[in-house]
């Protein structure tokens, strides 16, 4: 049991800030993070002698987080009152030239970008952080989601197209660019 | 509409997920191809700026500690709990006769050398007093002391606000302890100067120093207490009251 702890600790406390981080990405609260991080960990520690050394640590670490916010009272009610999108498969369509990347990239306007990822429905806010801020491999992702790769990447696709939909209006709309230098700051 | 076949794979090219093989063929073509090369630059652009807006929320040192101390190993004494308080107590029994002396010898040695430190940072806070420049970076304002050190002592510390309280801070210098670079901040109370040493507590290779709080070196006509918080060592000395040193080492315990 001791010596189970101990690589526990090892293994699970280096993740502990990109996990908080997630966390509060899917709560938007630091109360609901800290206990949604909480119950990660508990469960973890409980479920660990059925984790199997050599797989993927960090993919079972999110994919128990995910679950446990999934059956949360917040986590009900989100995924209660925004309906997963059909997964579709179709074939993309070319991005325009006139994107908002560029301009955002350029302005550096991260509380902007911020307040959009936050106004994401959960399932393609948590697809896009766990690609670009964790950094995870398609393979990887589809462990955590518990879905196919084909999934992971139609998904992926829509929420990035989610995204730069609603970046542009207010980048290219009535925000005007002092507004985009200042950002938007929508409170957690 | 040549790149269509091409633009339907950017993102999963931009992801680094294409087949090797793929990937080559890929790069190939975004570089004669104005178009889904600019697209692709956009593509990374905004993973970019996700990957820094996405690293966003940071948690509280208290919450970290609340979790390491909550999957932190249990202590032992659960398992096997009989059986282990009778071979500790068998252990006890013939070990103990045997170190007791031993401990004797280093206990005293471990006095010896804690009382040579304590003599050694008395000494540090008479000789830097009798200097014609008792200070190197003279002020009354703490963040002005506190970033003057940064780069000439291996470690950070923080100063408490002293506003509403009897001391008031002079200056600061570097100093030396047993060849360990640390701070020595100096304070007026009353027409008295305190010192205040901060090193660090693994570079110092004290004994593991039970002595922690108020204390009266033999020998030396000051008060002095010591304590050890964050990793960092701290010793607060001079020849005001015990009640000013003490109160002065509070409110370093709580700044820190």
């Amino acid at each position: 049991m001791d010596l189970q702890s101990d690589s526990f600790e090892e293994l699970a406390m280096p993740l502990f800030d990109q996990l908080y981080n997630f966390a509060h990405w899917l709560t938007q609260n630091r109360d609901d993070a800290e206990d949604l991080v909480q119950e990660t960990y508990t469960k973890a520690l409980k479920g660990f002698s059925s984790f199997r050394l050599g797989t993927n640590f960090r993919a079972w670490m999110y994919r128990i987080l995910r679950n446990t916010f999934l059956t949360s009272r917040t986590g009900l009610k989100v995924t209660m009152t925004v309906p997963l999108d059909p997964e579709e498969d179709g074939p993309e369509l070319a991005v325009e030239s006139d994107t908002p990347e560029t301009i955002l990239f350029g302005r550096a306007n991260r509380e902007l970008l911020q307040s959009a990822i936050d106004e994401l429905p959960v399932h393609f806010r948590e697809i896009l952080l766990l690609c670009e801020v964790e950094e995870m491999s398609y393979q990887e992702i589809a462990e955590t989601l518990s879905i196919p790769i084909g999934t992971v990447m139609s998904r992926l696709s829509r929420a990035r197209k989610t995204l730069s939909g609603r970046l542009r209006p207010q980048l290219q709309g009535g925000a005007g660019p002092a507004a985009i230098a200042r950002g938007t700051n929508h409170g957690l | 509409m040549v790149c269509e076949s091409w633009k339907a794979k950017l993102d999963t090219y931009v992801d680094g997920e294409l087949p090797e093989a793929e990937m080559r063929t890929f790069d190939a073509h975004v570089r004669s191809c104005p178009s889904c090369s600019t697209d692709a630059l956009t593509r990374v652009q905004m993973k970019r700026a996700i990957q820094v807006a996405g690293k966003r929320f940071t948690p509280s040192a208290e919450f970290r500690k609340r979790m390491q101390q909550s999957i932190a190993p249990k202590t032992r004494h659960s398992f096997r709990l009989g059986w282990m308080l009778a071979a500790a107590a068998a252990v006890v029994l013939v070990v103990g006769t045997l170190t007791s002396a031993y401990l004797g010898t280093r206990s005293s040695r471990d006095l010896a050398y804690r009382d040579q430190v304590f003599s050694e940072v008395a000494d540090l806070h008479v000789a830097t007093l009798a200097s014609s420049s008792p200070v190197d970076v003279i002020s009354t304002d703490r963040h002005t002391v506190k970033p003057w050190f940064q780069g000439k002592i291996p470690f950070a510390f923080d100063l408490p606000e002293l506003q509403n309280s009897e001391f008031s801070l002079l200056g600061g210098r570097m100093t030396y302890l047993d060849q360990t670079p640390g701070a020595h901040l100096i304070y007026d109370a009353r027409k008295h100067h305190i010192s205040v040493f901060v090193f660090q507590e693994r570079s110092l290779r004290l004994p593991a120093m039970s002595n922690e709080g108020s204390l009266s070196p033999k020998k030396l006509p000051f008060n002095m207490e010591t304590w050890s918080q964050g990793g960092l060592r701290y010793f607060v000395v001079g020849d005001a009251s015990a009640a000013d040193i003490d109160s002065l080492s509070k409110l370093f315990k709580a700044a820190s």
